[in-house]
């Protein structure tokens, strides 16, 4: 899947210039007009994000939500299970705590728990605000918690198209999805297909630029400054390859694998804490199933094993910088 | 609306049928032939049958952890049943769910949760579903004493009462979560009061008489088909085992022998509605007979569960996923 160009003063027949944020959107309401098993849920959300989606869609498929996290997790579960198809809005990502019990005990596992006579086709879509200086409860970036859960599919698109393309396939799909979006991300503009059936397949990475003498892998937010620091190193004709994997559950680990098969060399970067994050899972894979194709051993660039505080002089040093990814490749040269 | 006879002897035939299959269940989890834990529902056969004979077919129900009187009170069929207990590949939940998990959706269960208060969230959100699709589909949901002190008992009898969503709370009190009394853990030891707050109505029956059961659900079940909303029920119930077979407690009885002995020889619920069947004019010879029916279909579930095949370790990923995308992992390696 190639990003369309993004640079044209106007969209091209059969694309729209849509910002990350508006795709979120169309994509729900196309959704929402194809299939009327499609119903939204979450706090707040008659009034935020979509517009006036009651006057759109009538009471019965918008539902605002009292503050009842587990609880109304759990009834988006239960309408799954029971023949609706609800995307449910968690708005801020640390408020998902709150929801894990009702996403691992009950969505997560009910297929394989009853010998796969129940299906729970549902969306998580899951907010993660940070660098904002809103503080340790409302800026997490919790997607490697999940990652660990059998029976969960997450995408962390990056780009306009990609969101539009994933989420509908999300909605599609008969298996829970957690779709985890990164607000840092929300003003990226593109030329996006309107087509109502675009798609983008779960569980495929995308190469968002080749190159040949280092391999980033960036993650969700972190996408930002790593293109911003590839297209600068490719002014130093530095050629690096960017890859989104886009899917986060399950992971496309073949498009990695190739492509330090070529480079011989691997960045990392996401935004998630450092332990057991997305990028510690393909560190250690690629070390357990390439480690002969690594010239250099990789690199991770994360946010530090530390609470998000609130100052913005104590929260601006703690997400990976274009200027750290930049040193990054170079050391590995 | 009361029973029909042949409804009456149904619910007769259920409350055996999960009585018997506890019993032998018990006596194959004894002997080793059924692993891991086993929480039998025998005490609290009215509470379940008479709730569930308020239901149509194409109702759904939630349950528990004690979850092998739930189907059985639904209709179930034995033999995937007990297939499942012995972890076989033809049980109900294919060995991926065991003794506290026996959901059969072919009766219209959509989860049996061994999170206590995990099912009552899914069972108002299948109340809901029904609302959108505009059926007049009811969703009963069990669930103990303990589980009113979780969070998702609020949420959801707030959320039920607010939209007027079709479902039936059924709590089974039987007075302990486990070793914890409801008296050291309610402040508000009557459950049924607890329905004010939610400003739906709150019944308390005695969970020993199968009809004042179904009398209760059969109100609660009609109010919510009328698109009225939820009831909360409390069925006061009593366990006659222990919370497991096998528990073991170090510091003494819980629950005073008496207690125990006084509900199994006072408030047996099979033995009460027998005994009001054959005063009401049901032949003993009736009786008997389903009596020999309902043990030869536990005889002839256990012959099946046996006999059936185990599951091959080679499935083991299966069920995972409806839609499997790159699973199982594949891995990447040269050799």
């Amino acid at each position: 899947m190639s990003t369309p160009a993004t640079h044209k003063a106007s969209a091209a027949a059969g694309y729209e210039r849509i910002t990350y944020l508006d795709a979120i959107v169309k994509a729900q309401i196309e959704e929402m007009e194809r299939d009327p098993r499609v119903i939204m849920m979450g706090e707040d959300i008659s009034i935020y994000g979509s517009g006036d989606l009651i006057a759109r869609f009538g009471s019965d498929r918008i539902w605002p939500m009292p503050i009842s996290e587990p609880g109304f997790t759990g009834v988006g579960i239960g309408a799954a299970i029971t023949g609706l198809r609800p995307i449910v809005d968690f708005n801020i990502a640390s408020f998902m705590y709150l929801t894990s019990d009702q996403i691992i005990n009950q969505a997560a596992k009910l297929r394989f728990m009853t010998g796969g006579m129940i299906k729970v086709p549902i969306v998580f879509r899951v907010c993660m605000y940070y660098g904002a200086s809103i503080a340790a409860q409302h800026s997490d970036r919790p997607y490697p918690l999940f990652m660990n859960v059998p029976g969960l599919k997450i995408i962390s698109p990056t780009s306009p198209s990609d969101v539009k393309g994933l989420l509908k396939s999300a909605i599609r799909d008969d298996d829970p999805v957690i779709f985890f979006e990164d607000t840092k991300l929300w003003t990226v503009k593109e030329d996006v297909p309107t087509d109502l059936d675009y798609l983008v397949p779960i569980g495929k990475a995308d190469v968002k630029r080749t190159g040949s003498d280092v391999t980033i892998v960036a993650i969700s937010g972190a996408m930002r400054p790593t293109l911003e620091a590839a297209k600068a190193l490719a002014e130093e004709k530095i050629s690096v390859e960017v890859i989104d994997p886009r899917t986060l559950k399950p992971l496309d680990m073949e498009t990695v694998i190739n492509s330090v098969a070529k480079t011989g060399r691997l960045v990392l970067v996401e935004n998630a804490h450092r332990m057991v994050g997305a990028t510690s899972e393909i560190a250690a894979i690629v070390a357990e199933e390439a480690f002969e194709s690594l010239k250099k051993p990789i690199i991770r660039l994360t946010a530090p094993d530390v609470h998000v505080p609130f100052s913005p002089v104590l929260e601006e040093t703690l997400y990976p910088r274009k200027e750290q990814i930049i040193a990054a490749v170079r050391k590995l040269l | 609306m009361s029973l029909t006879k042949a409804q009456q002897l149904e619910t007769y035939r259920r409350m055996l049928r999960i009585r018997k299959f506890e019993e032998e269940g018990m006596r194959l989890f004894t002997a080793g032939q059924i692993p891991g834990a086993y929480h039998a529902s025998i005490g609290e056969e009215a509470a379940i049958v008479g709730a569930c004979m308020a239901l149509r077919d194409d109702d759904a129900m939630t349950g528990t952890h004690r979850s092998h009187g739930h189907p059985i009170g639904k209709g179930a069929d034995l033999k995937a049943l007990m297939a499942e207990l012995m972890g076989k590949k033809t049980g109900i939940c294919k060995g991926r769910g065991g003794s506290m998990h026996l959901a059969d959706t072919t009766v219209g269960i959509i989860g049996e949760s061994a999170i206590v208060g995990g099912g009552i969230p899914l069972a108002t959100g299948c109340g809901l579903s029904a609302k959108v699709r505009k059926t007049d589909q009811v969703c009963l949901c069990f669930f103990g004493d303990g589980a009113v002190n979780q969070g998702t008992f609020h949420e959801s009898l707030n959320m039920a009462s607010l939209w007027k969503l079709p479902v039936v709370y059924l709590c089974e009190n039987n007075g302990y979560a486990i070793t914890t009394s409801v008296a050291i853990s309610h402040a508000q030891q009557e459950v049924a009061k607890r329905a004010v707050a939610y400003a739906m109505p709150g019944i308390t029956v005695d969970g020993q008489d199968v009809r004042a059961v179904y009398d209760a659900t059969s109100a609660a079940v009609a109010r919510a088909r009328r698109g009225e909303g939820p009831t909360l029920i409390e069925a006061k119930t009593y366990r006659f085992e222990e919370h497991e077979v096998g528990l073991v407690c170090p510091a003494g009885p819980y629950r005073p022998p008496e207690e125990v002995e006084k509900y199994k020889t006072h408030h047996d619920p099979v033995v009460l509605y027998r005994r009001v069947l054959l005063s009401e004019g049901f032949s003993g010879a009736e009786l008997e007979s389903i009596e020999k029916e309902v043990a030869a279909a536990v005889q002839e579930a256990i012959r099946f569960a046996e006999q059936s095949p185990l599951p091959d370790p080679a499935d083991l990923y299966e069920y995972m996923y409806s839609n499997p995308i790159l699973y199982p992992p594949k891995r990447y390696a040269r050799a």
